[in-house]
């Protein structure tokens, strides 16, 4: 009996690799069991080596750890290529028709299970591409679970095709099922512990969390130019438009979009883009634009690998510094960065209020990790009440205007420099929304004492925001010498590491950033000043948190743990290197 | 509730020209067309009964786009070339609010050209006025996109070589509903076919003609006069596109002015199955329940 299994299923591009980690990740979520889901794959449509790893346990976890339990090869190059993974004991299933393999083939003492994966679907009369269907069959019975558990998502899954198509698919996970529970009976040690379940779960990636949090917040627009890491957000709400009643615009580019979605909430609406780096330096102009018209507006900003085309199907985390600085002049922004699925929704649905609050742009710095990777999520967490404030706009009973004037959108006699704004159709309510720099009704001004006041009273939402921002989260021992320091997707794999670490008898902890902009300098000083050993774990080869941390406190982080290749940190990697 | 066209509309008879003074003075040359298509669209406005709280401009960056600091209404004054999607933004926010957009030759057609194209595939209601003078005069003089062949500026001291832009046969082939091609200096023309345009439910394209008094020498107001005449005169017919694009081709000794094209299609509004009724910006906000949204992710 074991209390976490690792399953990896590796194939050709177009082989369905993708849906058998959702339906086998679904089918233990819904059985109580915590899962994680993370894929690989280069940028293309078909062809090339594409790659799911489930991980399911019977207690939550937070990152997928490197030694894989079970592998399931629907072609030779798997094995080729991930052989060495695979962890003493751990079981293999391929097809005897991809080749032959014996077990001191392998590093580690492994087990080899041949299940004729392409006969069963010809006798069944399937499709070639069904394998992998055999595949997850087989791989509930090695885990010792009930068949039910996936011919539940399985129903689920072909509904809409019809019950043809269901049960056929049905018929082939259960032939993958019993050939393994008739050839290979009880010999296996893969029988995984029980659960009690106690909710339901959602399997659930950060775009999806993120048009979650979205449409809950009041979302009504968005202009979104495809692009990997976000096109699950397009999908979601192209999918949903008119259920939820919003409008989901594709721009001819990533300028019409921004401008697009700061048209949008001019218009009065809550709107928002998502985009990966190329597409994020499109719309910094439109970014600028926001910032000086003080538009509300919400970015996602999906990091991958860079620059320019990069590795587009890869992580990283290489645009914090550029989200904090991008666009001409100086204007003020807010910067959140989600760790996972669950963080994403309730950040998104904070970055709604912050940015009618503030009046300002509010980016969600998300990656392709969190992005694509299948989170396991209770209801609980995305369920309850969302607070929506939409700050100072005003809809309606303004007083009516003289001839010439016009409703001062710009006053400046607040505290926090946010001003009441109007928009289009309201009586009484009209004004500028002046890019050059502008007087309190927006019209267009180069006195340098105006100018002066504008600029001051734009940046003094930094200072209001700063009041109002979440101080970076403390994990683990609060006394413990060893201190982490992170932000976004790399949180889980650090507090994996940390589990880990404390198994030796080793303590840490871990100072983790979801809010980077503006950035709590005096809470950071605060946390960071006592560790004697620092080190700044990220996703990017120039520790981009730490330069931030350098130039806000003057704390200089020289223990680095920067990883730039595209794939993201096993939580072994970061016990091997702290030790 | 935010009023939009059909509610909360000025009284007409109350709308005029001066309505829309904001007490700042034109900045303009003496004798700039943009003077003209500045009276011309404030009087179509007065004749539509959209008061300055009616309806939303939004203007590109140069010198047409100064106009909205002596134009009262609510407007966006954005990025250079940017003016189309910052409009096809608020319409779709407000689709029942008058949405127009001042732009010009190098703003709509140089930095915004891929703008232009595709607002006119998607049929926007959105009336689109261009300046069109064929220089850049905010920065002084060099050419800009419409610049015919041989024309000296600044950027081009040998004369343009390119091939012009061709805002109409564009617009025709790009999908737009609405054509037209004005003169800064026809007023009663002018002012006609922006109520046509803004009347029209569709993506409108109003190319105004414009001398730049300071830049251009050679396409002075009798270069034009010279020139120009009404299609309507004419018996033109604006209902046939292959047509519209033949007309659209004249220029030289004699050019066309009025209606080149126009024809009824679904707008871009009319296809979102979200803007059947109420505009966006009057629908209250998170009405969706928490476990419909999340019940297929189970």
């Amino acid at each position: 009996m074991v209390q976490s299994v690792t399953w990896k299923i590796g194939g050709e591009a177009g082989f369905g690799i993708m849906s058998s980690g959702t339906m086998l990740a679904r089918a233990f979520s819904r059985a109580g069991y915590h899962i994680f889901a993370t894929n690989e794959y280069p940028s293309l449509i078909r062809g090339g080596h594409n790659l799911v790893t489930v991980r399911i346990a019977t207690e939550k976890f937070e990152a997928m750890n490197r030694d894989v339990h079970i592998l399931v090869a629907l072609n030779k190059e798997t094995i080729d290529l991930h052989k060495t993974e695979v962890s003493e004991g751990g079981l293999v299933i391929f097809d005897p028709k991809d080749g032959e393999w014996k077990e001191n083939d392998f590093p580690k003492k492994i087990i080899l299970l041949a299940v004729p994966l392409k006969d069963l679907v010809q006798q069944l009369h399937g499709e070639p591409v069904m394998r992998n269907t055999v595949a997850l069959g087989a791989t509930v019975a090695l885990i010792g679970a009930d068949f039910e558990m996936l011919a539940s998502v399985i129903r689920d899954q072909f509904r809409k095709k019809g019950d043809e198509v269901v049960n056929q698919n049905m018929r082939i996970a259960k032939a993958g099922y019993d050939y393994i529970k008739k050839t290979f009976g009880n010999e296996t040690s893969m029988y995984l512990g029980k659960v009690q379940k106690k909710e339901d779960q959602l399997v659930i990636n950060a775009s999806e969390a993120v048009g979650i949090g979205a449409v809950r917040a009041g979302l009504k627009f968005a202009a979104i130019y495809p692009m990997t890491p976000i096109n699950a957000l397009i999908t979601y709400l192209a999918d949903h438009a008119k259920q939820f009643g919003i409008v989901y615009k594709q721009p001819e580019d990533e300028i019409a979009g921004i401008n697009m979605a700061i048209g949008a909430s001019v218009a009065g609406v809550r709107s928002m883009v998502a985009t990966s780096g190329g597409g994020f330096a499109l719309m910094v102009e439109g970014l600028s634009l926001a910032g000086m018209i003080e538009v509300p507006l919400v970015i996602d900003l999906g990091m991958r690998v860079g620059p320019a085309t990069g590795m587009p199907t890869w992580t990283e985390q290489g645009e914090l510094l550029f989200a904090i600085y991008a666009g001409h002049g100086e204007f003020p922004r807010i910067v959140l960065a989600p760790a996972d699925a669950a963080e994403a929704y309730s950040l998104t649905t904070h970055a709604f209020n912050l940015a009618d609050q503030y009046q300002v742009p509010v980016f969600l710095l998300t990656d392709k990790y969190i992005n694509e990777s299948q989170w396991c999520v209770p209801v609980s967490q995305l369920n309850g009440a969302v607070v929506i404030d939409r700050g100072k706009l005003a809809l309606g009973n303004l007083p009516a205007l003289d001839g010439e004037s016009s409703f001062p959108r710009y006053r400046n006699n607040t505290d926090v420099g946010v001003s009441p704004r109007s928009v289009p159709g309201v009586a009484g309510g009209r004004y500028f929304a002046n890019s050059y720099e502008h007087d309190e009704a927006g019209h267009v001004t180069e006195d340098a004492t105006k100018r002066a006041a504008m600029v001051a009273k734009r940046l003094k939402k930094l200072h209001a925001i700063q009041h109002i921002a979440q101080q970076p989260a403390v994990f683990g021992d609060p006394d413990a010498q060893l201190t982490f320091v992170s932000w976004g997707s790399s949180r889980g794999p650090i507090l994996e590491a940390m589990k880990l670490l404390g198994k030796k008898g080793g303590k840490a902890r871990l100072i983790h950033y979801s809010w980077l902009y503006p950035f709590p300098s005096e809470e950071t000083l605060k946390l960071l000043s006592p560790a004697t050993r620092l080190i700044d774990v990220e996703q990017n080869a120039t520790g981009q948190l730490a330069t931030l941390i350098r130039q806000h406190t003057g704390i200089l982080i020289k223990e680095k743990l920067l990883k730039y290749d595209g794939r993201p940190w096993y939580p072994e990697e970061i016990v091997e290197k702290v030790i | 509730m935010v009023p939009g066209r059909n509610c909360g509309k000025s009284d007409m008879s109350s709308i005029t020209a001066d309505s829309f003074k904001t007490g700042f003075l034109p900045t303009w040359c003496p004798g700039c067309g943009d003077f003209g298509i500045w009276m011309a669209l404030k009087q179509a406005l007065a004749q539509l009964g959209i008061g300055p709280d009616d309806a939303a401009i939004v203007y590109g960056i140069g010198c047409h786009g100064n106009m909205y600091d002596w134009m009262n209404t609510y407007a966006v004054e954005g990025l250079h070339g940017r003016a189309l999607p910052v409009a096809q933004g608020v319409k779709l926010a407000n689709h029942k609010l008058p949405v127009i957009v001042v732009s010009g030759d190098g703003d709509c057609l140089g930095e915004g050209g891929n703008h232009f194209i595709h607002a006119a595939k998607r049929n926007p209601d959105i009336t689109v006025i261009i300046h069109d003078n064929q220089v850049y005069g905010l920065t002084t003089g060099q050419a800009s996109p419409t610049a015919q062949q041989g024309f000296k500026t600044k950027s081009t001291p040998e004369g343009v070589t390119d091939e012009p832009v061709n805002p109409l046969t564009l617009a025709i082939t790009a999908g737009a509903t609405f054509v037209a091609r004005g003169f800064a200096a026809d007023s009663p023309g002018l002012t006609q076919l922006f109520v046509d345009a803004i009347s029209h439910k569709g993506f409108a394209v109003v190319d105004t003609l414009q001398p730049c008094v300071t830049f251009d020498r050679v396409h002075t107001y009798a270069w034009y006069r010279e020139r120009l005449y009404q299609l309507k005169q004419e018996g033109y017919r604006a209902d046939n596109r292959l047509g519209a694009l033949e007309k659209a081709l004249e220029w030289g000794d004699r050019i066309p002015l009025g209606i080149f094209y126009q024809e009824t299609r679904l707008t871009s509004e009319d296809r979102e199955p979200a803007l059947t009724g109420e505009p966006l910006v009057s629908a209250s906000a998170g009405t969706v329940q928490a476990d419909e949204l999340l019940k297929e992710f189970i």
